[in-house]
């Protein structure tokens, strides 16, 4: 894990798209709420914030699904 | 005080519905149908003559002691053996039976050494006592044959090979009672009788006790009613003067014990009868590895370092409080509110992880506290509040005798909950089915009079391949309980379930695959599940500590739901926790997110609840978990860190990061028994307290609140709670209790479940199961009965994702950890016990396979290496491992298990997955450099701590 080491959000990023491989088995309209309410419910408000700050929507290394969710995570701004 | 006396009534009770009622010497008593004429006579007041029987066995009739005469019948029955009859009429003293009595006695005694002055079990003999019943006062057999003089050919050398206690055969009067409570009691079936006739011995198998199939779980000692099996600190001291009723503090069976005193001095550790856990049972940790409690090791004075490469320094408590008091507010003032956190323990009582957690919500301002079930059970909690509502088991440990299949999963009660191995083996040998998923041939797959039905040995971190395809089969075959689904499930949830569940990708032949469990065993395990009966799983680490933990969690929820198994005696899902109070310190709120009772720090109305008792504000923010809050630390943003009694540096997974936290630290305080690796890197060391030396409850893993006694004083003068309380008041918050038993009503003032619990209620009752409220004054042993705790079961989709940690050329094997029996988790209490005569070092199991494409063989030094590290171990070679995986206990430091584990962990609760490290094993002659680099720190840390000359080594 020296990757993610180096880069404290790489590893926030790896542990959302965990999250999102687990509801991706729901429809898109239910998986993308749960992920963001996952989030919500246990990372701190810095990981939180680390983690809208590091990654855009469109970042490639962000799952799909995270991205989607991203708007509904708090402390989210447009 | 005295000593705590239970009445032996000769018989184990029997329930019925039917009462029977008959007269003894002339007193009716009714008792229920099925009881013997001696506990009923127990139960009447009157002690009848015994040797062979005793409560916790079946009774055997052999000493012919407990005659009686019972009207129209002829001569004179074993009152052990006799069942009662509706009018039966009994006499239990007649000048005839005092004859034969007194011949009886005559005979034993005449092959008896009459050295009782000199006797370890002098007061504490039935042999003694019923010589004194029956009033023998002469001996005419003198001089023949016997087993006890110097010289004659019957004498056996004494068995003293097991640490704890001694085989005196000279002392024997083969009654029986060791080798049936070996093999009722226990399930080991380690003793037999020997010989014929007079001559007739007992015998571990031939051997010596230590070298024999014998787990010294002391059952047969507690069953011997003479001193030929004895405790070797009874002969060493004597016997004890009082005793007080406490709780082991090693694993989650919680067994209830009574701690047996002289003076201030712990004799011994006897398993207490009333004990709702273990009901009079034992194992080897609990019954004989107390003693760490009193080790040389202890460190008693609190100390502080500037630097972690500093001599620690001894000081007052004032100044070591106050000193960690002005660390934390000065990290507070520099880097923010956020930046210190607290570890809770899963070791201490539950109103100590109380104050803790409160501690660090209250005066620290923040929520960052976390616990060491975050290592261990963390996806229980996630995975059945979703599926349930409640982050606990479903059962209470006595279910199991009602269950007819079992399903094991990823555990190893035998080594890691052996007392309630025991019952559970009980019930298997009186027919139930048992299906092992694991994949390692574990003790209980075949053992004796067991062999389990199905052992579905998966490849490590496949269990969601492995469970969907159990409930595949379920629901294509058309074996689901329906009616059960459809009322007490989320039906919605249920159909998108059953749709999902259906696919072709979860069959057994699917999943093969992954599991490399053949499908049509995956077929008949699910048919034997969903169609045997009552079914109950019972699950451990191997299940959570994994990526998908939590998704295992539910998908065993799923299964239990599926086929009407919840909610009634002899079936549920079951964790077995892992140390005593993991249970406990998740209720106390312990983790980040969530306060005292599972209710989550952003809901306003149970935090003004809180904040109006407590007095001051909240946080609504969850905190960090102990891999955040290093991750943090490594990026320099949290700095003080409170551990209480945890050693994160050996347990928690690759080591090398969580030291790497540690030392980006200003203050790390650590509170525990012992100088442990994760004060290597502290700043102030509080001196725990032992559990022999404190008031307090823990909570096992069948939710019972069990009561802890203090027995000792505290060796460093202070319990933790004490502390705790003292640290808060530094930082200027106050905390005042003058007893746990306050602490305690605190906690049943606030989160619902415990609201009836209170220390009057527990010395009442002896325990409590929680939820204990209004609802359920006497509390719950079984749950969901009616009705899951969130309204209705829901059904969760449970993907199977394989874990990142792959296998390829480089690292082809796959590396698993578990523990055994006689050592206790990171071993800071074992390995300071004579229980390293079983277990004295880690060593990795290797399948012959794979050891010979290696050129390893038995007892060679191995290097392990993973992506994260690599340590030496001998290979043991096995074929309880399957080709291809490699298994290792992590029970003793200096090898560091988890070097080489990495940090991959659940999505859900980031529990580390210990289960699957993806390693290369060769030959080797040297040690890795992290064992010889953390040899040389340990010298230091020693030589540091004044407990050793630099020169000694
Ligand atoms: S200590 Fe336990 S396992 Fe050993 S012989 Fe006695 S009853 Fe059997
Ligand atoms: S060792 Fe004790 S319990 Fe076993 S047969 Fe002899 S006297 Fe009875
Ligand atoms: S089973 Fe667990 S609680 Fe019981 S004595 Fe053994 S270690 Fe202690
Ligand atoms: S006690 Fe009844 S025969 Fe021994």
């Amino acid at each position: 894990m020296t990757e993610t080491d180096a880069d404290p959000t790489l590893k926030l990023a790896h542990m959302a798209r965990q999250i999102a491989d687990f509801f991706k088995a729901y429809p898109e309209e239910k998986a993308v709420p749960g992920i963001a309410e996952h989030i919500n419910k246990f990372w701190s408000k810095r990981m939180r914030e680390d983690f809208l700050a590091a990654f855009r929507q469109d970042d490639p290394r962000l799952d799909a699904l995270v991205a989607k969710a991203m708007p509904k995570i708090k402390g989210w701004q447009a | 005080m005295s000593l705590v006396q239970e009445i032996d009534y000769g018989t184990p009770a029997r329930l019925s519905d039917k009462t029977v009622t008959l007269t003894i010497d002339g007193e009716s008593i009714s008792v229920p149908a099925g009881t013997s004429v001696m506990a009923a006579a127990m139960h009447a007041g009157t002690k009848i003559p015994k040797l062979c029987a005793t409560d916790s066995l079946e009774p055997f009739g052999s000493c012919r002691l407990c005659l009686v005469e019972i009207e129209g019948r002829k001569g004179t029955p074993a009152s052990c053996t006799t069942l009662v009859e509706e009018g039966m009429v009994v006499r239990t003293q007649t000048p005839q039976l005092a004859k034969l009595r007194k011949g009886v006695m005559e005979l034993y005694i005449s092959d008896h050494p009459l050295d009782c002055l000199t006797c370890s079990a002098n007061g504490d003999c039935e042999l003694q006592d019923m010589a004194g019943a029956v009033g023998l006062r002469e001996v005419r057999y003198e001089g023949g044959a016997n087993h006890f003089e110097k010289g004659s050919a019957l004498t056996l050398p004494q068995d003293t090979s097991n640490p704890y206690f001694t085989y005196d055969p000279a002392k024997c009067i083969v009654c029986n009672r060791c080798v049936r409570a070996c093999e009722e009691v226990q399930g080991t079936f380690a003793l037999t009788i020997t010989g014929r006739g007079f001559e007739s011995r007992v015998s571990p198998g031939g051997t010596d006790f230590l070298g024999s199939e014998c787990v010294s779980c002391g059952a047969c000692v507690q069953a011997c009613p003479t001193a030929t099996l004895n405790e070797n600190a009874v002969i060493e001291h004597g016997t004890p003067e009082h005793s007080k009723v406490t709780t082991c503090a090693y694993c989650g069976v919680g067994c209830s014990f009574k701690a047996e005193m002289q003076g201030d001095k712990l004799i011994r550790m006897v398993p207490y009868k009333d004990g709702k856990a273990n009901e009079g049972h034992s194992c080897v940790k609990g019954r004989f590895a107390w003693g760490y409690a009193t080790h040389k090791d202890r460190i008693t004075k609190p100390m502080i370092r500037a630097k972690i490469t500093d001599p620690w320094r001894e000081v007052t408590w004032d100044e070591a409080i106050n000193h960690a008091a002005q660390e934390f507010k000065r990290i507070q003032a520099e880097y923010g509110r956020e930046s210190i956190g607290a570890v809770t323990s899963s070791r201490c009582t539950n109103e100590e992880v109380f104050l803790v957690q409160k501690l660090v919500r209250a005066a620290f301002g923040n929520n960052n506290v976390d616990t060491c079930a975050r290592v261990c059970h963390s996806p229980t909690g996630y995975g059945l509040s979703t599926a349930f509502g409640t982050s606990a088991g479903t059962q209470d440990f006595k279910s199991v005798a009602k269950a007819d299949v079992i399903l094991v999963i990823g555990a190893n009660p035998t080594d890691g909950h052996p007392v309630f191995a025991s019952r559970m083996k009980k019930r298997l040998r009186a027919g139930a089915k048992l299906i092992v998923a694991d994949p390692r041939r574990i003790d209980l797959v075949k053992s004796p009079h067991i062999a389990a039905a199905h052992h579905l040995q998966l490849k490590p971190g496949t269990n969601v391949a492995l469970v969907n395809a159990l409930a595949h089969v379920i629901v294509t075959e058309g074996l689901l309980d329906e009616a059960y689904v459809r009322e007490r499930c989320d039906l919605l949830d249920f159909e998108v379930w059953a749709r999902f569940i259906a696919e072709e990708k979860n069959s057994p032949e699917l999943s093969e695959k992954h599991t490399g469990v053949p499908a049509a065993e995956v077929r008949s395990a699910a048919r034997l599940y969903a169609t045997g009966g009552n079914a109950a799983i019972y699950y451990g680490l191997g299940v959570t500590e994994h990526s998908q933990g939590s998704t295992t969690v539910m998908a065993m929820a799923n299964l239990a739901m599926l086929t009407g198994n919840i909610g009634r005696d002899g079936v549920g899902v079951n964790p077995l926790r892992g140390q005593n109070n993991v249970q406990g310190s998740c209720d106390m709120g312990s983790f980040p997110h969530e306060l005292s009772g599972y209710r989550h720090v952003s809901d306003d109305a149970t935090r003004e609840a809180f904040e109006t008792l407590w007095g001051t504000p909240l946080d609504v923010e969850p905190g960090l978990r102990i891999p955040n809050m290093l991750d943090e630390a490594v990026s320099g943003r949290f700095l003080g860190l409170y551990i209480q009694g945890e050693d994160i540096a050996q347990s928690d997974p690759n080591t090398q990061h969580v030291t790497d936290g540690l030392k980006a630290m200003e203050c790390v305080v650590v509170q525990d028994l012992f100088l442990n690796e994760t004060a290597k890197y502290a700043h102030v060391f509080l001196p725990g307290a032992s559990f022999l030396e404190k008031d307090g409850t823990f909570t096992n893993a069948e939710r019972r609140i069990n009561r802890v006694r203090q027995v000792m004083a505290p060796m460093a003068g202070k319990a933790e709670w004490q502390v705790t309380a003292e640290l808060a008041r530094a930082l200027g918050y106050p905390m005042n209790y003058p007893h746990p038993a306050e602490i305690m009503d605190e906690i049943a003032a606030l989160p619902p479940t415990f609201a009836g619990v209170s220390y009057a209620k527990l010395d009442a009752m002896g325990s409590i199961q929680w939820p204990c409220n209004e609802k359920a004054p006497l509390g719950t042993p079984i749950m969901h009965i009616d009705r899951f705790v969130r309204g209705k079961g829901r059904f969760m989709l449970t993907e199977y994702v394989p874990t990142e940690e792959r296998t390829g050329p480089r690292f082809p094997l796959i590396l698993t950890t578990g523990r055994i029996l006689s050592q206790y988790n990171v071993g800071a209490q074992t390995r300071r016990t004579e229980n390293n005569a079983w277990h004295d070092e880690d060593v990795l199991e290797i399948h012959p396979f794979d050891a010979e494409n290696r050129g390893i063989r038995e007892g060679d030094l191995v290097l392990i290496q993973s992506r994260s590290g690599e340590i030496a171990l001998h290979a043991e070679i096995t074929d309880r491992v399957q080709p291809g995986v490699v298994y290792t206990t992590f029970h003793h430091a200096e090898p560091g298990a988890n070097v080489i584990t990495t940090d991959f962990s659940d999505w859900a609760t980031n529990c580390p997955e210990y289960k699957v490290t993806a390693v290369e094993v060769r030959r080797t002659n040297y040690y890795s450099k992290w064992q010889e680099m953390n040899r040389e720190e340990d010298l230091t840390l020693r030589v540091i701590a004044g407990r050793l000359s630099p020169a000694a080594e």
